[in-house]
């Protein structure tokens, strides 16, 4: 094609006059691109700018540092603790595998967990931080941090965790946290936006779940820029939030871990009560089990043990365990009785061993018979006789009006889970509850606290102060909420008659005091300290005559869960009461056997702040004390929390 | 022609060339370049690395390959057009049968310091073949049948193959750049119209087709076309790109957020911020005002090769220049318009500005064209 280009006139003028077409037409798309700009970016500027902010600022939920709870001495009982943790992000890490291979070459990290992590990885976003291993120990993290050059994408991060040092000690009380469930969830009306946090900890039982809400505190919000990939760049600003509130127990925590220790794995409970302001400086269940099991998620294997114990130990028995109060209940009845002033305490009833009631033959625990009984003897040897005839001259309805006004029959106020409100059945209660008629057998088993009658060693305990000191009496938990102190449960006077609350008291003091007296053998030397209380059985179930002609004739014979409970009450020092104390073992046997001196170690473990002397304690008991002592005091806490109070 | 009027007429020779190159052409191209560099600068946060500094380097390299290509005689382009155009068909060849023979599907060639797209070349070498057919074409056979049929098959078959890559936004720069040039050279009317028509049928064709067994285009060009006409749907998904980039130019206003303060590529909200949505970032960082300056300084190129293609009677010469304009504007309005939302998303990158070695390599060569053109016109 070697030939020169065409240049002619017409050539050039067509093209000039398509080249100005084609111009034309360019410079009207050009107008296009130009109005379009205009459009996006000066009319619509303003919604796009919002956009853009809505696209790099993300607002953060700041969670508050939940309060703590201290014991009254200002030891800790529940308390945070940074939770370290290690995330990991698949698009920084590139390959997953080997990166993980070296981490758990670094880390404790069990085969199923890298697992679950590399499963998730795979199916989550690449930039979406996914939790390798919770729970790690600062030793794991300072070790990932660093080898961090080895480990793209794994990340340390922290937050805080609750943890209870005292471990089993203040289960049933405090109770513990977990994350937040669906469970949880759906029964919140609106729930928090901090609720929706992963791994947010929430009450669950006990105080945690009955104060969260003064517990939780308010989340703070920070504004944070973010990236595409959702990573903080930088913050913009913050907004504190308030951390919770902490809280101060009434009880003691040395108390508490003597108590708890006592009970020993034994399926008891047992409640001690300030006469004074009614704190509860010790409210113990056994058996117990350690909260900081549940805090992260407890194991199927665990929460099943838990579950399948027949000692149940999940059950706070303490105030959610009612019995029938057994001969603790005669305290009552006389008092119903003297008040009504239906008799002195100078007469007497004899007792033949039963009494006959509507064709009815009711027994007295000593079948041989007590023979003549006035108030004082009758309580001192709980003769069951004197008070199967005292309830029917007295009638449910005065009895039962007694029983709640010594504390019995009523929900306490204190925020433990599942406070239960006992029963003080009265000829109403039972035509509503059961349908039929009040009969007079009610009556001579209601004498007994057996029957319907129905109570927890916590209300046992306040029927126990409130005898000791006319006044009425309600416990009290919290002892102070942020520093400020709670209203103490010292209560009014009851408006019962000095002088029968003081025959009351005089047969009480018999009981553990006078060599007749039913826990006689749980007395208490130290002249100072001595204890004035009521031994009580309560049969779960009558031996059958079955069984008897079997020749099972003692409770000792029957299988551990048909036995009888055992209980104990007691108030201490007689002349100026400072203690009251409640104690029921399960299917424990006898009152004055099992329960007796539980009440008796505790009580004079309360007195004394410490290990008691051995001289207050019977001389036959010395030795075997010694070594209960010694026993009981490796499972103390050690004597100081050196760790800092604030997490 | 008078013989006063043939003397004055010069064409230079030798190195004297240099001072009659289109200076102001080659001045527009370096402030576009240079506005690409700031921005390469800022979507990498403030460092050269790892795209500017690359960016400039072959900028350089393109801007002497420019000079050079200026310096040589008009006639040779001319007269190698053809194999030119060959040889890039053989080339587009060579790398689809690279892709059958297992070395994955690609569409560049590695020369070791470029990866080579031939599509990218085909729109200047197609564009040289057409000015050439054209200026060796009696003009009153322009718009013969015969005559149409011939340089149509010389935009459909590189065209055709570029679309089987697949690369649905080049085969159309294709198509519309051969289709340009064959209206500067003067085709009838009326083949545009049948061509628009039969265009439109075509289309509604294609989308018919979608969910048949006989379908057309892929399943993610259909996707992306869904996406254009409602980027809302899935604004995380397949309109994440348009959402995003809209937002970005958006909330640059009118003076924009100032230069490394545009959040949208800095948080890397924008996807390909250096690439085909670079546009966007600099609508953010320097507002409505730089988005329009840069459309001025395209604009001016496009200008004054249209100026230098109408004051030269060599008719090789002007269509040459009118063909190079119109692929570089086609390249620009159709970023442009892809990333303001008004066309789908095709992947096509803002010519000199964009980051990549092929565009700016043979846009240099086009431009070196353009010069040669301009510096051979006779005066």
């Amino acid at each position: 094609m070697r030939r020169p280009s065409r240049e002619t006139a017409q050539s050039q003028r067509r093209i000039t006059r398509r080249g100005l077409v084609l111009g034309g037409l360019q410079l009207g798309v050009l107008g296009t691109l130009g109005f379009r700009m205009h459009y996006l970016q000066v009319k619509e500027a303003e919604q796009y700018r919002f956009l853009a902010e809505e696209n790099r600022i993300n607002i953060e939920l700041i969670p508050p540092t939940r309060g703590q709870i201290f014991d009254r001495t200002g030891r800790i009982v529940a308390r945070n603790v940074p939770a370290y943790r290690i995330t990991m992000t698949r698009k920084d890490a590139g390959d997953v595998d080997s990166v993980l291979a070296r981490l758990g070459a670094l880390i404790d990290l069990a085969p199923e967990d890298i697992a679950t992590a590399l499963e998730e990885l795979r199916t989550r976003r690449g930039d979406t931080p996914i939790t390798v291993a919770d729970r790690v120990t600062w030793d794991e993290i300072s070790r990932v941090a660093a080898n961090a050059p080895a480990l793209p994408g794994v990340t340390p991060e922290v937050g805080l965790s609750r943890t209870y040092p005292l471990g089993a000690d203040f289960t049933h009380v405090v109770g513990y946290v977990g994350p937040v469930s669906d469970y949880d969830l759906a029964r919140i009306d609106a729930p928090d936006r901090l609720l929706l946090m992963p791994r947010f900890q929430i009450g669950k039982t006990g105080i945690e779940a009955r104060e969260e809400d003064r517990l939780r505190g308010k989340a703070g919000t920070r504004r944070v820029e973010v990236n595409a990939a959702g990573r903080v760049m930088r913050e913009l600003d913050r907004r504190e939030g308030q951390p919770g509130t902490d809280l101060q127990l009434a009880t003691d925590y040395m108390l508490q871990n003597y108590v708890q220790a006592r009970l020993g794995e034994e399926s008891a409970a047992a409640v001690v009560i300030d006469t004074e302001t009614g704190d509860l400086l010790a409210i113990g269940s056994s058996p117990a089990f350690d909260p900081n099991l549940f805090v992260n998620g407890i194991s199927s294997t665990n929460y099943n043990a838990l579950l399948q114990n027949d000692h149940r130990p999940l059950v706070a028995k303490s105030v959610q365990g009612v019995y029938p109060p057994g001969s603790t209940f005669k305290m009552v009845v006389a008092l119903a009785a003297l008040e009504s002033e239906i008799i002195t305490p100078e007469e007497t009833v004899r007792c033949r061993g039963y009494i006959e009631v509507a064709d009815n033959r009711f027994h007295c625990w000593k079948r041989a018979g007590h023979g003549n009984m006035n108030l004082h003897t009758a309580l001192r040897e709980s003769c069951d006789v004197y008070f199967y005839e005292l309830a029917l001259k007295t009638g449910i309805e005065r009895i039962s009006a007694m029983a709640r006004k010594l504390g019995l029959g009523q929900r306490y106020d204190i925020p433990m889970s599942g406070v239960h409100a006992g029963l003080v059945p009265t000829r109403e209660w039972k035509r509503a509850a059961r349908g039929a008629d009040w009969v007079i057998g009610d009556s001579v088993n209601a004498a007994i606290g057996q029957g319907f009658v129905l109570a927890s060693p916590l209300q046992l305990a306040v029927m126990t102060a409130r005898i000791a000191t006319g006044r009425r009496i309600t416990p009290r938990l919290i002892k102070s909420i942020d520093g400020v102190e709670q209203p103490s449960g010292h209560g009014e006077p009851l408006d019962i008659n000095e002088n029968n609350l003081r025959a009351i008291r005089r047969g009480m003091f018999s009981v553990s005091n006078n060599n007749r007296g039913t826990a006689f053998s749980s007395r208490i030397l130290a002249d100072e300290f001595r204890m004035s209380g009521k031994t009580g059985t309560s049969q779960v179930r009558r031996i059958t005559p079955a069984e008897r002609r079997a020749g099972v004739t003692r409770n000792e014979d029957l299988p551990w869960n048909r036995r009888d409970h055992a209980l104990f009450v007691n108030f201490a020092p007689h002349d100026l009461p400072r203690i009251a104390v409640s104690v029921v073992v399960e299917h424990g046997g006898g009152g004055s056997a099992t329960a007796a001196p539980i009440a008796r170690d505790i009580t004079l473990q309360a007195l004394y702040g410490d290990d008691p002397p051995l001289s207050a304690y019977p001389a036959k008991d010395r030795a075997r004390i010694s070594s209960q002592q010694e026993k009981l005091r490796d499972l103390r806490p050690p004597a100081r929390d050196d760790r800092p109070t604030r997490a | 022609m008078s013989y006063l009027e043939h003397t004055v007429k010069y064409t230079p020779s030798g190195p004297r060339k240099v001072f009659y190159l289109n200076w102001p052409i080659a001045v527009l191209l370096a402030s576009v370049a240079a506005i690409g560099f700031l921005m390469l600068y800022s979507v990498a946060g403030g460092t050269l690395q790892p795209w500017a500094e690359p960016q400039m380097k072959r900028f350089a390299a393109g801007f002497v390959l420019m000079l050079g290509i200026a310096m040589m005689p008009l006639y040779f382009w001319r007269n190698v057009a053809l194999v030119a155009y060959l040889g890039t068909v053989a080339l587009l060849a060579l790398v689809a049968v690279m892709g059958e023979i297992g070395m994955g599907a690609q569409r560049w060639i590695d020369l070791g310091f470029i990866r080579l797209q031939p599509s990218e070349l085909m729109k200047i070498t197609l564009v040289m073949l057409l000015a050439a057919y054209y200026d060796w074409l009696p003009l009153s056979k322009v718009s013969h049948p015969l005559w149409v049929a011939l340089p149509a098959a010389m935009i459909l078959l590189p065209t055709l193959m570029v679309l089987g890559q697949p690369d649905l936004g080049t085969a159309i720069l294709l198509l519309a750049g051969g289709g340009a040039m064959m209206f500067l050279a003067g085709v009838h009317w009326a083949y545009f119209a049948a061509v628009i028509a039969a265009g439109v049928g075509m289309v509604t064709t294609v989308l018919q087709s979608r969910g048949t067994d006989w379908q057309l285009l892929n399943n993610y060009q259909f996707r992306r076309i869904d996406t254009f006409l409602d980027p809302s749907a899935d604004p995380l998904g397949a309109g994440y790109h348009i959402t995003q980039s809209k937002i970005a130019l958006g909330s640059g206003g009118w003076a924009g957020r100032g230069f490394m303060q545009g959040t949208q590529s800095q948080l890397n909200f924008l996807p390909e911020k250096h690439t085909d949505f670079i546009f966007t970032t600099l609508a953010e960082e320097f507002g409505f005002i730089g988005a329009i300056s840069l459309l001025g300084l395209y604009a001016l190129i496009i200008f004054f090769c249209v100026v230098s293609a109408l004051s030269n009677p060599n008719r090789f010469a002007a269509l040459l220049t009118l063909g190079i304009a119109a692929t570089f504007f086609l390249y620009f309005a159709a970023n442009m318009a892809m990333v303001t939302g008004l066309i789908p998303v095709v992947g096509v990158p803002l010519p000199l500005v964009s980051y990549g070695g092929s565009a700016m390599i043979v846009l240099m060569a086009g431009f070196g064209l353009v010069q040669s053109a301009h510096v051979h016109k006779p005066r």
